[in-house]
């Protein structure tokens, strides 16, 4: 322990003094870049390899990482942009993208798009028609569970061509409430807050046929969010709760993680970075199972943190460079197989030891690949998601639905008139 | 009867003793439950609290959670900046205000009483709701330093601390304790010829020991878990203190047991803190307490 | 200050030489950004836009404090017999159909429903703009109300227990004091684990005691129970720094008092009553402040524990300030709530002071 106490001392000054600028044997301009994965040791060791193996394998650029805590990376950013203070790479969340690159903290990126054409769609992020940023991995949500567990209370399993409908859906519920054997029959995930609301949540409301905001021309909510659909959305969602199918907002964050392994849940609707987890816990017989469609063709979630290049830096060419450099093959593969992440392409995917053909994580490739919706591109989505995360958060505690949406959709109309209708 | 007299009292003694110590026991029980957990693996930690067993150090006992805490951030690179911005503000603190304190009671100047309404009207905004054009602000002022003329706070331990050195608070607790000392010193000190800044250094200064200890603990608490700002003011992580640091261990999967950890390595300051001007301050508040 | 002149002699330069350093850095980094709070308060302002800012007069203000009343008349049939839903309950049209372009009742274009009642057969509805925002206003108020006495009265008792010669008595004093020492944030995590409603401490402690009779409470879950489990976790953390406060205070009363007390016969109550009670009452002026405006500022217990959940429960004004401002990028809203807040609390002290004058 001590070793390491002073190895953490010795590390942290070195950093400091590199950032400093006190270590600069070559002729290199620097390249700041932020990112968010400031106490993830996993996702800390290879962005460290991307970032040097970039600056020793060319001799114009030389990047220097910093490392945010990802709960407060948005804040430190609006921070840093109102103070004039941005860097010249940063990561964004893709649905974030938007509103920063309209607020003018993101310039586009200049990148080849027929190099990128074979990415999955939501890793890249395009707005007003030019891209902003490229993901280096996907992210996908599926239900997952053991095999045993629906063979055991006579349920199909859903595959990717025939998944679960609706009143299949409820009745697997019902059917797995009724063994006795768990405490919730399904386990959404209410314990974690924020992004996670929309995220893996406003799929269901689209594959009932409505929506956060009218994307015909994102001036309005009305109707989308708050029409026939919507209601009908909201009802089997606060169903969900009253019926006892899922804990509700005050889960502990503990059971989240634990919940499906100790057998007190018997379905999660998680994503694919805690697949590895499940495939140690579960071998053969844990199952990822795609969305069940609730009328309007099953949907999941799409885009996940992206890199993009600050408009304040005068290297754009630099910046772009290293992102370009960072979307290797080997790279994506890497923080697949680290973190379960799914690889943005096909040649990527193909060398990753999750996502080959046969292996059990595939699925979510596929997922990603067919079902995958994005979030609202528009500045207004960081406000409508707060008001959405609300709307389904109160929904969950008792609150009448209809005037429930009714008032989320005229909160999120009266921020986009503010907003002077967000540049659409 | 005197027998009687004697059951009686230690009776009476055990019973006292009986009702402090359980409410001692609801004051400390989450402190105990944070100490022992922080040596549990983390499917212990959460299985024991279905029990007794969340307050006995039982089970799968470890430094384990500590190891990896140290190896997730670099702790004491936090420790020590919050320590170093704590100490700083809290000396500069001290001395202004004390100035300030003693101006508004030992010195008769124009505009004083608006002057006071003024720092006692600012102890009703909420930090919270004036840190966004206090960023705006900091990031564009001035510094003198070993580089010259800078421009811009952001970054440094410098925009973590001058904006806190004053607070109402704290000169409010200096004039109240000064209200107190005897006028007569004061007055024979300047009959004898002294200045107002010997007054202040030499007699009223060394008489004030306990409302020192008092402002210093509640500077150093409130300076300790700054949060909010931090993070608006800081994007490099050699200037970042423990309460940002915390953020580093909320992951998606939260490793509960390294969280308990560094909550206890992070308090264990404070409390040796506290534990050392314990006397000066109850003492002190003695003296400052009474007049509302 | 007013009693404050060794002679009547000025000493404007020395006055605010020593003044200055502490004023001036209040100046520059307190009242002046709050300036710019206000200022805010009557633009647009956004915290991200390439907007240009435009200056809106009170429209922030109103948006956040308009209240207005609507009675709503029963559904009826074509023959004219009351609408009941199957459980028997009165139906009455939707409030929407009367906030949302209806030309009719145009002055409550936006409004949503705060609350209701029923009398005689009509609804009353009182509509808010802001009805979330009324919410936090309420909470806010009851926790001061509730948390102020409660915790200026244990703190008391606290006091009074440990101001006895007793071996030992600081270990308790310190004891007593740990958890202010301890950050809000850290308390407030902990405290999650204490409140969890399916395996948590609380639960399973009334479960043993009770000897399994206690079914499990979801302590911040249930709109219930949120506020005062909140209430109750900041009392314990704050309690023991008022406490020592109050200790200060008692020790000031002199020995004599309780010694002449003794000899009149008097008992615990009445000495408490006419020596203890009298000679404290600057030491509670002193403590009700604080608490006051503590709990006023009520937001990190708010931000870890409950998020102002469940349905609103736990919304306080500091919370809706900051989850405005920052949470929604709105800082002319977060401003504008900041300066009610400030008037708030400002005509609240200056209350306090002119009821305390007078008792004088």
């Amino acid at each position: 322990m001590k070793t390491k106490i002073m190895k953490n001392i010795l590390m942290t000054t070195g950093v400091s003094l590199l950032t400093m600028g006190a270590i600069n044997g070559y002729a290199q301009t620097n390249l700041s870049l932020w990112y968010h994965g400031a106490g993830n040791p996993v996702e800390a060791k290879i962005i460290d390899q991307i970032v040097a193996d970039f600056n020793s394998n060319q001799s114009d650029w030389n990047v220097i990482l910093e490392s945010f805590p990802q709960e407060s990376y948005n804040d430190s950013v609006i921070a840093a942009a109102l103070a004039g203070n941005l860097p010249d790479i940063l990561d964004v969340d893709g649905p974030v993208m938007p509103n920063w690159a309209w607020a003018g903290y993101l310039q586009p990126l200049n990148i080849d798009q027929t190099a990128i054409a074979d990415f999955l769609p939501g890793t890249k992020g395009y707005w007003n028609g030019k891209l902003y940023s490229l993901g280096l991995w996907d992210a996908a949500v599926a239900m997952i569970t053991r095999k045993s567990t629906l063979t055991e209370a006579n349920i199909r399993i859903p595959t990717l061509e025939q998944p679960w409908t609706l009143t299949e859906f409820n009745a697997a519920l019902l059917t797995l409430k009724q063994t006795g054997k768990f405490d919730y029959p399904l386990d959404l995930g209410l314990a974690w807050k924020g992004e996670w609301f929309p995220y893996a949540f406003s799929p269901f409301l689209q594959s009932f046929g409505g929506d956060i905001v009218d994307r015909s021309t994102y001036q309005s909510a009305e109707g989308v969010l708050n029409g026939d659909a919507a209601i009908a959305f909201g009802e089997w969602w606060q169903m969900l709760f009253e019926e006892g199918f899922s804990p509700g907002n005050s889960q502990d964050a503990a059971d989240r993680e634990t919940g499906l392994v100790d057998g007190k849940y018997a379905i999660q609707w998680n994503g694919n970075w805690t697949a590895l987890n499940m495939l140690k816990a579960f071998g053969d017989d844990v199952l990822f199972l795609p969305a069940p469609d609730l009328g309007n063709g099953p949907k999941i979630g799409a885009a996940s943190w992206q890199l993009g290049v600050s408009a304040t830096t005068p290297h754009s060419q630099g910046a772009a460079d290293f992102i370009k450099f960072a979307t290797q093959d080997s790279y994506m593969a890497a923080f697949s197989d680290a973190i379960g992440l799914i690889p943005p392409t096909e040649t990527s995917a193909a060398v990753s030891q999750h996502y080959q053909e046969g292996e059990p994580m595939a699925t979510f490739y596929e997922l990603s690949a067919q079902q995958a919706v994005l979030r609202p591109v528009t500045p207004g989505y960081v406000v409508a998601a707060k008001v959405f995360e609300k709307a389904l958060a109160d929904i969950a505690d008792g609150a009448d639905v209809a005037d429930t949406l009714d008032n989320a959709a005229d909160e999120i109309n009266n921020d986009i008139r503010r907003n002077l209708g967000y540049g659409h | 009867m005197a027998n009687i007299t004697q059951d009686n009292h230690r009776l009476r003694l055990i019973v006292r003793y009986t009702v402090l110590s359980l409410i001692a026991l609801i004051f400390i029980f989450p402190l105990i439950f944070m100490l022992v957990s922080s040596f549990k693996p983390d499917y212990q930690l959460l299985a024991d609290t279905a029990s007794l067993r969340a307050f006995l150090p039982v089970g799968d006992i470890s430094l384990t959670n500590y190891e990896k805490a140290f190896e997730r951030a670099p702790i004491f690179l936090f420790m020590f900046n919050s320590l170093l911005v704590t100490a700083v503000t809290v000396l500069l603190s001290l001395f202004f205000c004390s100035m300030a304190g003693f101006s508004f009671v030992f010195l008769n100047w124009r505009g004083k009483q608006l002057a006071f309404s003024i720092i006692l009207a600012t102890l009703i905004v909420p930090f919270e709701t004036i840190a966004i054009p206090m960023l705006l602000m900091v990031s564009k002022l001035p510094w003198i330093g070993l580089e010259g003329l800078t421009w811009g706070w952001l970054n440094t331990y410098r925009v973590q601390i001058v904006p806190f050195i004053a607070d109402g608070l704290t000169i409010f607790l200096f004039t109240q304790y000064f209200k107190d000392l005897p006028r007569e010193l004061i007055e024979a000190a300047r009959v004898e010829g002294s200045s107002w800044w010997q007054v202040y250094w030499r007699i009223v200064m060394p008489l004030s020991g306990p409302v020192i200890a008092t402002a210093a603990i509640l500077k150093f608490l409130v300076m300790y878990n700054q949060y909010l700002w931090p993070i608006m003011v800081t994007q490099q992580e050699q200037y970042r203190p423990v309460l940002v640091g915390l953020q580093y261990f909320f992951q998606l999967n939260t490793a509960w047991g390294e969280v308990m950890a560094y909550l206890t390595l992070i308090t264990l300051p404070v409390l040796a803190f506290y534990l050392v001007l314990q006397r000066a301050f109850i003492a002190s508040i003695a003296s400052t307490g009474v007049k509302g | 200050m007013q009693k404050s002149l060794p002679t009547l002699t000025q000493h404007n330069q020395s006055g605010w030489l020593f003044a200055l350093p502490g004023f001036g850095l209040m100046m520059l980094f307190i009242v002046v950004p709050f300036v710019f709070a206000i200022l805010f308060s009557m633009t647009n302002q956004r915290l991200i836009s390439p907007n240009p800012t435009q200056f809106v007069g009170l429209e922030n203000y109103q948006q956040l404090l308009s209240v207005n009343l609507l009675v709503l008349d029963p559904d009826v049939t074509a023959t004219g017999e009351i609408k009941r839903d199957n459980r028997g309950d009165i139906r009455y049209p939707r409030i929407r159909s009367y906030t949302r372009n209806n030309p009719d009742y145009a002055h409550l274009q936006g409004m949503k429903e705060w609350f209701s009642w029923q009398w005689q057969d009509k609804k009353i509805a009182i509509l808010a703009s802001d009805p979330v925002f009324m919410k936090a206003i309420v909470n806010t108020l009851l926790f001061v109300l509730i948390v102020a006495p409660l915790q200026g009265a244990l703190a008391l008792g606290l006091a009074l227990l440990i101001n006895q010669r007793l071996r030992g008595i600081n270990l308790y004093r310190a004891i007593y004091f740990m958890p202010v020492v301890v950050s809000i944030v850290v308390v407030s995590i902990l405290w999650r684990f204490i409140y969890d409603g399916q395996n948590g401490l609380l639960n399973n402690l009334f479960h043993t005691l009770s000897f399994g009779h206690f079914t499990a409470v979801d302590w911040l879950g249930n709109p219930n129970t949120a506020l005062g489990s909140i209430m109750v976790m900041s009392i314990w953390q704050a309690v023991g720094f008022h406490m020592v406060i109050w200790l200060s205070g008692l020790q000031t009363i002199s020995p004599t008092l309780y010694e002449a007390a003794k000899i009149e016969g008097a008992s615990s109550w009445q000495t408490f009553r006419y020596v203890t009670w009298p000679g404290l009452k600057n030491t509670a002026i002193l403590v009700l402040i604080v608490i006051t405006m503590q709990a006023f500022a009520l937001f990190a217990q708010v931000d870890v524990m409950t998020n102002g959940g469940p349905l609103d429960s736990t919304q306080t004004i500091v919370f809706q300030a900051v989850e405005r401002g920052y949470g929604k990028q709105d800082i002319s809203g977060g401003s504008a709530i900041s300066v009610v807040l400030f008037i708030m609390v400002l005509g609240i002290s200056l209350l306090q002071r002119y009821l305390t004058r007078e008792k004088n």
